[in-house]
């Protein structure tokens, strides 16, 4: 019969997309964690080897360590999202909430998803021409801050503007017909049900910021002073809270090692430093799994 | 200016019969109210009166405007791009599109239950005490009595009652719906708009929400509900009106437009014969 030689044409090639489909998944999954095991493994006997992960980064001999690289990049890490996670929330709501559909509104959100995919050593050299020269700040931490704020900006925005509009126009409708404002409505009802995507999205965002070196080199610099702890003198390049020094990041340490690096065991160090960005960022990704995982549930039951 | 439910409530013979016994406590009147999406005009020129106290139902096929006339009541229509609401719409004497009318405040008194039930991602507690927090009532003991008072009244209480803070997702659909009835009534309204309130609910469920209805019309609120179920509007209604193509068709006494419809196209929709 025809229609049944046809449902078992349809059957077979439903089997034969699913068998091509697991295979191109398992090719991806493999590659991928051949590169992570690579990494972490050529990188294992640093990851716990603590004269390394807080010793100090050596010019010339052997046994350098990370320790400024690492705090650089976690405090560089945390001012970048104090910086874009007001702007883009704010950016985000007045998005997806308040414009009304138009021209206006159509070409903000064209040039914010333009601006996500910006290649980050564009917005690099801008904060080089910008920060660096035209204001004067130099190679510091905050030129280098302002930079991976401009550069998480657009995602970010994105990411929280993608939550909010996901979530049912009915609860929106359910505020609005209880006498909320707009403002109640989104602060107390939209965000809280948009939280798991958002945080979700702000620590895969910052998973991309803490690895990025392209838009830091020429802004918060290449040099890594050594980092003294007691010293709370703000204008001190030693001062780990001083927002004017230079800052180099384990990202672009690993890169100016390897581009320019004259350290005898210069291959040990830079394997290391990747193990442990890379390790960095997997916990961010696992983190930003649990706890996506736990508002979701802390929301829809219990 | 007197707070906008306070206002007067007319005392009139219902339009349409001419029983003088009749009389209704008029609370909410649209006169010629239009209703236009871009340049379609949803909803021709309707005029309704409702009272206290009164259940009213509207019916008509899909698309023929009764959720835009519904959301026209309590300006959910201003939240719609592009639509344009015409006509007055009298709330205890005031037109509430006049300006200096308080958008919010008038929204505290007329409530609106939705097709799907959407309760908040709060706790059942929250899901009610939130919007009167909200509104300026922040005392613990007061909200645990509102609490309780509106989820009695929405007949949910007593499955709910051991397991508040629990969230308003984790009940069944029939029982959110519930709870969102609960979270209007807290509020205390003049006026319930209720669009389809039963459709995603199975017949027990659809059958508590109908005594809820009753039993909040028998405290003086004044409910108007989209049905596409003749059954339920017959059982719920004081009054019911026909919508078609966007025109109010006909309109009275439940039991009478049911028994004898005067209009042939309410006779044919009621006999099946169409939508
Ligand atoms: N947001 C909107 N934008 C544009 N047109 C709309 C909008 N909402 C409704 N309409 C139009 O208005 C008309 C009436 O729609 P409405 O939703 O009020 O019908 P309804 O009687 O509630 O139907 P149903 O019984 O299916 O819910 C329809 O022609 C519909 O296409
Ligand atoms: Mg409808």
């Amino acid at each position: 019969m025809a229609s049944s030689s046809a449902s078992a044409r349809a059957r077979r090639q439903d089997h034969i997309a699913t068998g091509v489909l697991t295979a191109i998944v398992a090719v991806i999954c493999v590659a991928l964690v051949a590169i992570v095991v690579y990494i972490v493994g050529s990188g294992a006997g640093k990851l716990f080897d603590v004269s390394f992960l807080t010793g100090k980064p050596q010019q010339f001999k052997a046994g350098g360590g990370i320790g400024p690289e690492l705090f650089n990049s976690f405090y560089l890490l945390v001012l970048t999202l104090l910086l874009s996670l007001p702007l883009s929330l704010g950016a985000a709501i007045y998005l997806a909430e308040y414009a009304h559909e138009g021209p206006v509104t159509t070409a903000a959100k064209t040039i914010i998803e333009t601006l996500s995919s910006l290649p980050s050593i564009v917005v690099g050299l801008f904060g080089m021409l910008f920060f660096v020269l035209q204001l004067g700040w130099g190679f510091s931490i905050m030129s280098g801050a302002l930079a991976l704020t401009m550069f998480n900006l657009p995602i970010l925005t994105r990411v929280i503007q993608q939550a909010l509009e996901a979530v049912p126009r009915d609860q929106r409708d359910a505020g609005l017909a209880l006498g909320l404002t707009r403002w109640e409505t989104t602060i107390h009802i939209l965000i809280p049900s948009a939280m798991p995507a958002i945080v979700t999205g702000v620590i895969l965002s910052a998973g991309r910021v803490f690895g990025e070196a392209a838009a830091l080199i020429y802004t918060a610099g290449q040099s890594a002073p050594m980092l003294d702890f007691t010293n709370f003198d703000l204008s001190s390049a030693s001062c780990p809270w001083n927002v004017w020094r230079p800052a180099e990041t384990l990202a672009v340490h690993i890169w100016k090692i390897n581009s320019e690096g004259v350290v005898p065991d210069l291959a040990a160090v830079s394997s290391g430093t990747a193990a442990v960005l890379m390790v960095c960022i997997l916990a961010f990704n696992i983190i930003a799994r649990i706890v996506g995982r736990r508002l979701e549930r802390r929301l829809t039951a219990e | 200016m007197t707070p906008i439910n306070q206002g007067p409530v007319s005392t009139r013979p219902a339009t349409g019969e001419g029983d003088a016994a009749d009389l209704r406590s008029v609370i909410l009147e649209t006169r010629d109210v239009t209703v236009t999406y871009g340049t379609h005009e949803a909803l021709h020129p309707t005029s309704l009166a409702f009272a206290a106290g009164e259940v009213t139902s509207l019916i008509g096929p899909s698309g023929c405007g009764k959720s835009t006339y519904l959301r026209s009541i309590n300006l959910m229509n201003r939240e719609i791009e592009g639509c344009k609401v015409g006509g007055q719409v009298i709330y205890r004497g005031q037109d509430v599109n006049a300006p200096g009318v308080d958008l919010f405040e008038l929204r505290k008194h007329i409530g609106m239950v939705f097709q799907q039930p959407n309760p908040f991602h709060k706790s059942i507690y929250e899901n009610v005490a939130f919007a009167p927090r909200r509104h300026g009532i922040t005392k613990k003991s007061d909200l645990d009595q509102l609490v309780e008072e509106s989820l009695r009244a929405a007949a949910i209480w007593d499955e709910v009652k051991d397991k508040l803070s629990e969230s308003g997702f984790a009940l069944s659909g029939g029982q959110q719906q519930r709870l969102c009835i609960a979270r209007t009534l807290a509020m205390h309204p003049d006026i319930v708009l209720m669009d389809e309130p039963c459709s995603a609910l199975d017949p027990i469920s659809t059958f508590a929400v109908e005594e809820t209805i009753r039993s909040m019309a028998s405290r003086g609120i004044c409910t108007i509900i989209v049905t596409h179920n003749m059954e339920q509007a017959a059982r719920v209604s004081d009054r019911c009106a026909f919508f078609l193509l966007g025109e109010m068709v006909e309109t009275g006494v439940t039991a009478e437009m049911f028994a004898n419809p005067s209009d042939q196209r309410l006779d044919d929709y009621l006999t099946g014969r169409f939508g």
